[in-house]
């Protein structure tokens, strides 16, 4: 008996010792597919700058070491024995993580997704890097920028029936007659084969001799892309841009092939979640139509699904390239 | 026989040169000799791959881990090239042939020593090398900017205004030529694939035969591993996914028989650059890419067909001599 009433006073007084030390730091763990994946690393530079600008908030890095979502669901575990006040998540799987982030918010966890997201029963909101609107707008901007005067643009997307690839090609053409002077006269298919990509580069060249750019907006495309350029010889002739990862691209930004492209900035979108964590745990509502702040981001409006776009693709050109292919 | 074949080589020669004349009225500048160059060029890998496989059709087996021991050859050629910028490439290219040889020797010994049908073997190879590279790598990609210069120069290299790929893919077509027709092996594959029971009469080892065939479909998909990850200045673990279906069509379209037994270099070269001009024009003659699958597919199944008719007709020549000489 009295060794239970010794255990309880140690619980209470336990209890009460980590209520004051959530009192002065809140923690804010960011679960990522996997440990080591250097896009997740980089997004977790951005979380840790956003907790010294904070300056109350503790940032806890944490995933599992494969990318699984059991793996996940046990860091989720115990990061609700550790009682953390926010979880921001990329998710490996979109149904299998809600359970445990469900058990989470009925102990008053915030949880966000981001990156990855999960099914919306298992996080308040979900940060979206970007979104379809604004990369279609971007992948057009990016050629349109390096053609003061105008001039034929193609472009080489994924399979013909890639929904991703379909949508920005979508958006991209409703926002076309905003730059004038680009016309796009061909849409080719490579279908995320690196021969065919490749081919079908060739064949564009061949069929439009005035070709001043190649828009490919899949990272395979548009490695390709640069390659078949490079092997023809009309680098300076044809930019090719685009979304595609800095790893992968800096050869051919170094030989000239491709001037400039675009993806998501993992270190704005560790900073941008932990933001909008740290916001939500001083009591604001996820809650469609809801602006959420997130520092020098700005403000993430929220849709009826409650997710959010962060901001439009960030440029890669020869200046930053180098710094981010050791990143991602 | 022998006329026949000539026959179907002729066919497809004609078939290539009005596919050609179709192509020139849409898009005239395609017939244009550097073109034409640049086409042969794009389907060398092709061409090599098709020689390989045809060897194992020949045996009445059937290899579809090519497109797979391409990507691991080629993705382990690929790292030791960024691991070590210094070594010299033949030595690289040795490796990765090495290691096309070993694993098309997995399939050999599989269906020698195992006696397990070798659609069954290869299709398990296809998925443990795809396995394989992503354990290799960790499913990172392998860039244009972490191979050397030479690594990726040597296939683009111009020997006598063309590229040092498509000379090798015409060696290759040469030694072939010699090895099927003036070698015992060569005769091996035809003999075992024409009856293999009659085969092991005449002193042909049926199981040892299969695997010199495996191992020589190996080395040609390692050899061709470098030259795709150099032509295309990338590795990753899904290069040339699928290709194994352009390879079997490419040696089907030649005229090489499924049931084994039936076949030549020389269909086997048309057959993948028939298959090439189609890819190469597909992108310039302006269609839809949902009816470019259709076209390919259309064209492997009439092809087929043709192939089909040309069996049965040799059938009833054979039968024919056969009740002359009992009658």
């Amino acid at each position: 008996m009295k060794i239970l009433k010794t255990l309880l006073v140690t619980a209470a007084v336990s209890v009460a010792m980590m209520a004051t030390a959530q009192a002065e730091t809140k923690k804010i763990a960011l679960v990522v597919k996997a440990l080591g994946i250097g896009f997740f690393e980089a997004a977790n530079k951005g979380a840790q700058e956003a907790a010294k600008e904070l300056g109350d908030v503790e940032v806890i890095y944490t995933g599992p070491t494969t990318t699984t979502a059991e793996g996940q669901i046990e860091v989720i575990n115990s990061l609700i024995a550790q009682k953390v006040d926010a979880i921001a998540v990329s998710a490996n799987d979109t149904n299998a993580l809600v359970p445990a982030l469900k058990k989470a918010m009925d102990r008053g966890i915030k949880v966000i997704s981001w990156d990855s997201g999960v099914a919306p029963e298992g996080r308040l909101m979900h940060l979206n890097p970007s979104s379809n609107p604004l990369i279609g707008n971007m992948i057009i901007k990016l050629a349109a920028d390096n053609l003061p005067d105008g001039g034929d643009v193609a472009v080489l997307s994924a399979t013909a029936t890639s929904t991703n690839q379909n949508v920005w090609i979508e958006e991209m053409n409703k926002v076309l007659p905003n730059y004038k002077g680009i016309n796009v006269v061909a849409t080719v298919y490579g279908d995320d084969l690196a021969d065919k990509s490749y081919r079908e580069t060739q064949g564009l060249i061949q069929s439009h001799p005035n070709l001043k750019a190649i828009i490919a907006p899949t990272s395979v495309g548009i490695v390709a892309a640069a390659q078949a350029v490079t092997d023809a010889g009309k680098i300076g002739q044809i930019n090719v841009t685009g979304l595609g990862l800095p790893s992968e691209m800096a050869g051919h930004v170094k030989s000239g092939a491709s001037k400039s492209f675009a993806i998501w900035n993992p270190i704005d979108l560790g900073y941008s979640a932990t933001m909008i964590a740290n916001d939500l745990i001083g009591g604001a509502e996820a809650k469609p139509g809801a602006e959420l702040k997130m520092g020098r981001m700005g403000t993430v409006k929220l849709d009826d699904k409650n997710e959010g776009a962060m901001a439009d693709p960030f440029i890669y050109d020869a200046k930053n390239v180098e710094e981010f292919a050791k990143i991602f | 026989m022998k006329l026949l074949l000539k026959n179907r080589e002729m066919l497809l020669v004609v078939a290539i040169i009005a596919l050609l004349a179709l192509i020139a009225m849409r898009f005239p500048p395609f017939v244009a000799p550097g073109n034409l160059a640049n086409v042969y060029n794009d389907t060398s890998i092709l061409i090599i791959l098709a020689l390989g496989q045809m060897a194992v059709i020949l045996t009445r087996c059937i290899d579809l881990s090519m497109a797979a021991n391409l990507a691991l050859s080629g993705m382990a050629a690929a790292m030791l090239n960024a691991a070590f910028p210094g070594l010299p490439v033949p030595l690289i290219i040795l490796t990765a042939v090495a290691l096309g040889a070993a694993l098309g020797s997995i399939n050999g010994l599989l269906v020698w020593k195992l006696d397990i049908p070798p659609i069954v073997v290869t299709l398990g190879t296809l998925t443990i090398y795809r396995g394989l590279i992503f354990l290799l790598s960790g499913g990172a990609w392998i860039n244009a900017h972490q191979m050397s210069d030479a690594f990726k120069a040597l296939p683009r290299t111009s020997i006598l205004g063309f590229p040092l790929l498509s000379w090798l893919s015409l060696v290759i077509i040469a030694i072939m030529v010699v090895v099927m027709r003036r070698t015992p092996l060569g005769r091996a594959f035809f003999a075992l694939g024409g009856n293999p029971h009659a085969a092991v009469y005449t002193g042909i080892d049926v199981g040892r035969t299969r695997f010199l065939a495996y191992c020589l479909s190996g080395t040609l998909a390692g050899l061709s591993g470098y030259l795709w990850v150099s032509r295309y200045a990338v590795a990753y673990v899904d290069i040339a996914a699928g290709f194994e279906l352009d390879i079997i069509a490419a040696c089907v379209i030649g005229g090489v028989s499924i049931a084994g037994g039936i076949g030549s270099v020389g269909g086997a070269v048309l057959g993948a650059l028939f298959l090439g001009v189609i890819k190469n024009a597909l992108p310039v003659i302006n269609i839809s890419p949902f009816a470019q699958m259709a076209i390919s597919g259309a064209v492997i199944i009439i092809a087929v067909a043709v192939n089909a008719r040309a069996e049965k007709r040799k059938g009833r020549v054979i039968l024919r001599k056969a009740e002359a000489a009992h009658g």
